[in-house]
């Protein structure tokens, strides 16, 4: 079964490529099943290969297949070939598996939507490129998928291309992704001409050989990956497109940017784990990025008024904490928070949509509340998926999650405590801002009528993604509960464990996640304090207009746009405006030179044969004359 | 030297056709003058030939004949449509192709 690899990443590109060739003439109920069936089918054989790969041969590392060579030339064979082992395995279940969960919700979503052909074919692309990406066995063909990925980005944040804004914001999200993108490349650039390879095991055992730990092309190839991963992951300091990408649809932002695409970068460095080993100051580098990026995220979710941009800028701050976890050397806690982050913020987008979809595309949430009665179904999952967000301990999957990050951030030996309190507080400031927007939406009294609970095909994918993001942490639990190691063990073939300082027990792990559960639990404490209706706090708030400067500036992500905006589109601008361009001077010049000279020799064209046939005579006897000379 | 005035020939032919190619008007008359500037390239092939005994001469005349007919049925059948399409086969009246 192993043999049906390939398959996975074929199966969607099929879906797209029928929808794009003939996806006018099917009917939307043939687009539903194609789009939704080849991500399904995919998942199924996902299903087979991973029984095949975990039962059949426990202790197999990894599985390798070439399809067939894809450039040849001297010096450089790069094929099509994937590779699997425990690492891609698992992003390859998250990939298909929510995937399709977020396709089969789309179906209704998108229902009455004229581009519903357009719109699953790419979908089904970005399937297809996403696990290109993590399947990929060279850097080449993970840089296939790493620009597909974000291609299909850019056609869906533009999906509603009649909007200019919506188009504006695909753009961007692009631009800034491409700066991230252009750092890998030269990344790649740099391991191929001292490698001769871009083979990803055979590149990073041979650099472990050829690079003492901290030595400069080490530290400047991981520099540039890390450059590519910030872009695509939305961290510090191009995070600036991922609140501006929420103008697609909220099934793509679910699956895009929320679950999988935005998490690339973490795949790239966790893959990639044994050269950043080799440059222990880009690791540290990484877990400053995360927290800042965190703590920016938390505090401007906080304040945002769109609830899409509220969960937006949540997975900028989750997302955080998985950069965090790498940095500190927590290979595998990092992917369970994005197993878990996946499963939960795939969860709290699409009952986001289920709102907006019952609301009429209402996306301000001081213009909801009160949806608690009217929406039940919606307002139980969303619940779990905020409650799992912010950590509520011992019932949610977010819970263990984030607490082996912070536990691995106090114990790791290449961590700082003030890191861990920056941390600690990101997951106050989590509680804080997903109970607001409960409390805000689905308290209260109803501003907005709704017209009701959505059908089945959105209700399902909502209550599989609440069981699985209740239920997925029992997969890891601390010593302190249980002590299960399920994730880590089955992690341990392909990333290192994470090391720890001595003198680590079980006393004082259990006093660490003491102070983890208060933090999260005063958020939402706080959360109800502020912004449950009724409460002064909240009435104050309320009437608060938002243009005073605090508040504007935590508004725009901590003034970011504005800043590159000042710093690198209006030079920009000024000096492509400028009309006494110097450069310009000889350019002009050689065009009216060309033009003049077209305009001298276009009298010869008279068009009369008989001057052509003299002109000819004439020349050839210069020509004699010449060769007689 | 027997070559000598075929060679004159050749060339008092050639110039005639040219002439006749650049001063006449009629696109007949011009493909007329074409076939004798035809005839005296073969003309001076074959007086080449003689003078050094060797057959290329005349087996250039062969290619040239062939190439003058072909030639021929082109241009008529180009003729046919220029009288054809704009009424009149006089050279200088077509000259769409001014630049």
């Amino acid at each position: 079964m192993l043999k049906l690899l390939w398959l996975i990443p074929v199966l969607p590109l099929t879906g797209f490529l029928v929808l794009a060739l003939c996806g006018r003439r099917l009917s939307r109920h043939q687009i539903a099943w194609v789009g939704c069936g080849s991500v399904g089918a995919a998942a199924m054989t996902t299903a087979f290969v991973a029984a095949d790969f975990l039962g059949v041969f426990p202790d197999r590392e990894s599985y390798h297949q070439t399809l067939w060579n894809w450039i040849d030339t001297s010096g450089m064979t790069v094929g099509v070939s994937w590779y699997l082992d425990a690492l891609s395995l698992l992003m390859v279940v998250v990939i298909t598996g929510v995937g399709f969960l977020i396709h089969l919700y789309s179906t209704e979503y998108m229902a009455h939507d004229d581009g519903y052909a357009r719109f699953f074919a790419y979908m089904n692309l970005f399937v297809a490129a996403m696990l290109t990406l993590v399947l990929a066995d060279n850097l080449l063909l993970l840089y296939l998928g790493w620009e597909g990925v974000g291609l299909c980005s850019y056609l869906l944040i533009g999906f509603w291309y009649r909007e200019p804004e919506y188009g504006t914001a695909a753009q961007k999200a692009f631009i800034v992704t491409r700066i991230g993108d252009t750092a890998l490349a030269i990344g790649l650039f740099i391991l191929f001409t001292q490698f001769t390879s871009l083979s990803i095991q055979q590149v990073q055992s041979l650099a472990v050989e050829a690079w003492p730990v901290g030595s400069n092309l080490a530290m400047i190839v991981a520099v540039l990956f890390l450059i590519g991963a910030v872009g695509k992951s939305a961290q510090l300091p191009l995070q600036v497109w991922l609140p501006d990408a929420m103008a697609g649809p909220t099934p793509v932002s679910a699956l895009i940017h929320a679950a999988t695409m935005v998490t690339a970068g973490v795949y790239l460095i966790a893959r990639m784990h044994h050269l950043f080993a080799l440059a222990p100051m880009v690791q540290e580098v990484i877990a400053v990025l995360g927290l800042v990026t965190l703590l920016l995220a938390a505090t401007s979710a906080l304040v945002q008024h769109d609830i899409k941009r509220v969960l937006a800028y949540s997975t900028m701050s989750q997302i955080g904490y998985m950069f965090l976890a790498l940095g500190v050397g927590a290979w595998s806690a990092a992917l369970f928070h994005f197993l878990t982050h996946s499963c939960f913020k795939a969860l709290l987008f699409l009952a986001a949509g289920s709102v907006i979809h019952s609301l009429h595309h209402e996306q301000d949430i001081f213009k909801m509340g009160g949806l608690r009665r009217h929406l039940p179904w919606t307002f139980w999952t969303f619940l779990i998926g905020a409650a799992a967000m912010s950590g509520v301990p011992l019932i949610t999957s977010g819970f263990y999650s984030k607490d082996w990050i912070l536990w691995s951030v106090w114990s790791s030996p290449i961590s700082h405590r003030w890191i861990w309190f920056g941390a600690v507080f990101g997951a106050l400031l989590t509680g804080l801002y997903s109970f607001r927007l409960i409390f805000q939406v689905f308290f209260g009294e109803v501003r907005t009528q709704p017209t009701g609970e959505p059908g089945l095909a959105m209700r399902g994918p909502l209550v599989v993604l609440a069981f699985l993001a209740l239920t997925v942490g029992f997969l890891e639990m601390p010593h302190t509960l249980g002590n299960v190691t399920v994730f880590s063990h089955y992690l341990s073939h392909a990333l290192p464990t994470t090391e720890l300082l001595p003198g680590m027990d079980e006393s004082s792990e259990a006093r660490e996640q003491l102070a983890v559960t208060v933090a999260a639990l005063l958020g939402i404490g706080l959360a109800a304090l502020l912004f449950l209706p009724g409460s002064r706090p909240a009435s104050r708030l309320a009437d608060q207009s938002t243009d005073r400067p605090s508040m504007t500036f935590l508004q725009g992500g901590w003034g970011f746009d504005r800043l590159y905006d000042r710093l690198f589109v209006r030079p920009w601008f000024s000096l492509t405006r400028n009309p006494s361009d110097m450069l310009d001077r000889g350019y002009e010049w050689l065009a009216v030179c060309a033009e003049s000279c077209h305009g001298w020799m276009s009298h010869t064209q008279t068009g009369q044969v008989r001057w052509y046939a003299a002109t000819v005579a004439v020349g050839t006897l210069v020509l004699l004359g010449l060769f007689a000379m | 030297m027997l070559s000598t005035p075929a060679l004159v020939l050749a060339i008092v032919l050639f110039g005639l056709g040219l002439i006749g190619l650049l001063s006449r008007r009629n696109i007949l008359y011009m493909l007329l003058s074409l076939e004798i500037m035809l005839n005296a390239a073969a003309l001076a092939f074959i007086a080449g030939g003689a003078r050094w005994g060797q057959v290329d001469g005349e087996i250039m005349f062969l290619f040239i004949l062939t190439l003058a007919a072909a030639e021929v049925s082109v241009a008529l059948g180009i003729v046919l449509q220029l009288s054809h399409r704009f009424r009149t086969v006089d050279a200088d009246a077509l000259c769409e192709l001014r630049g």
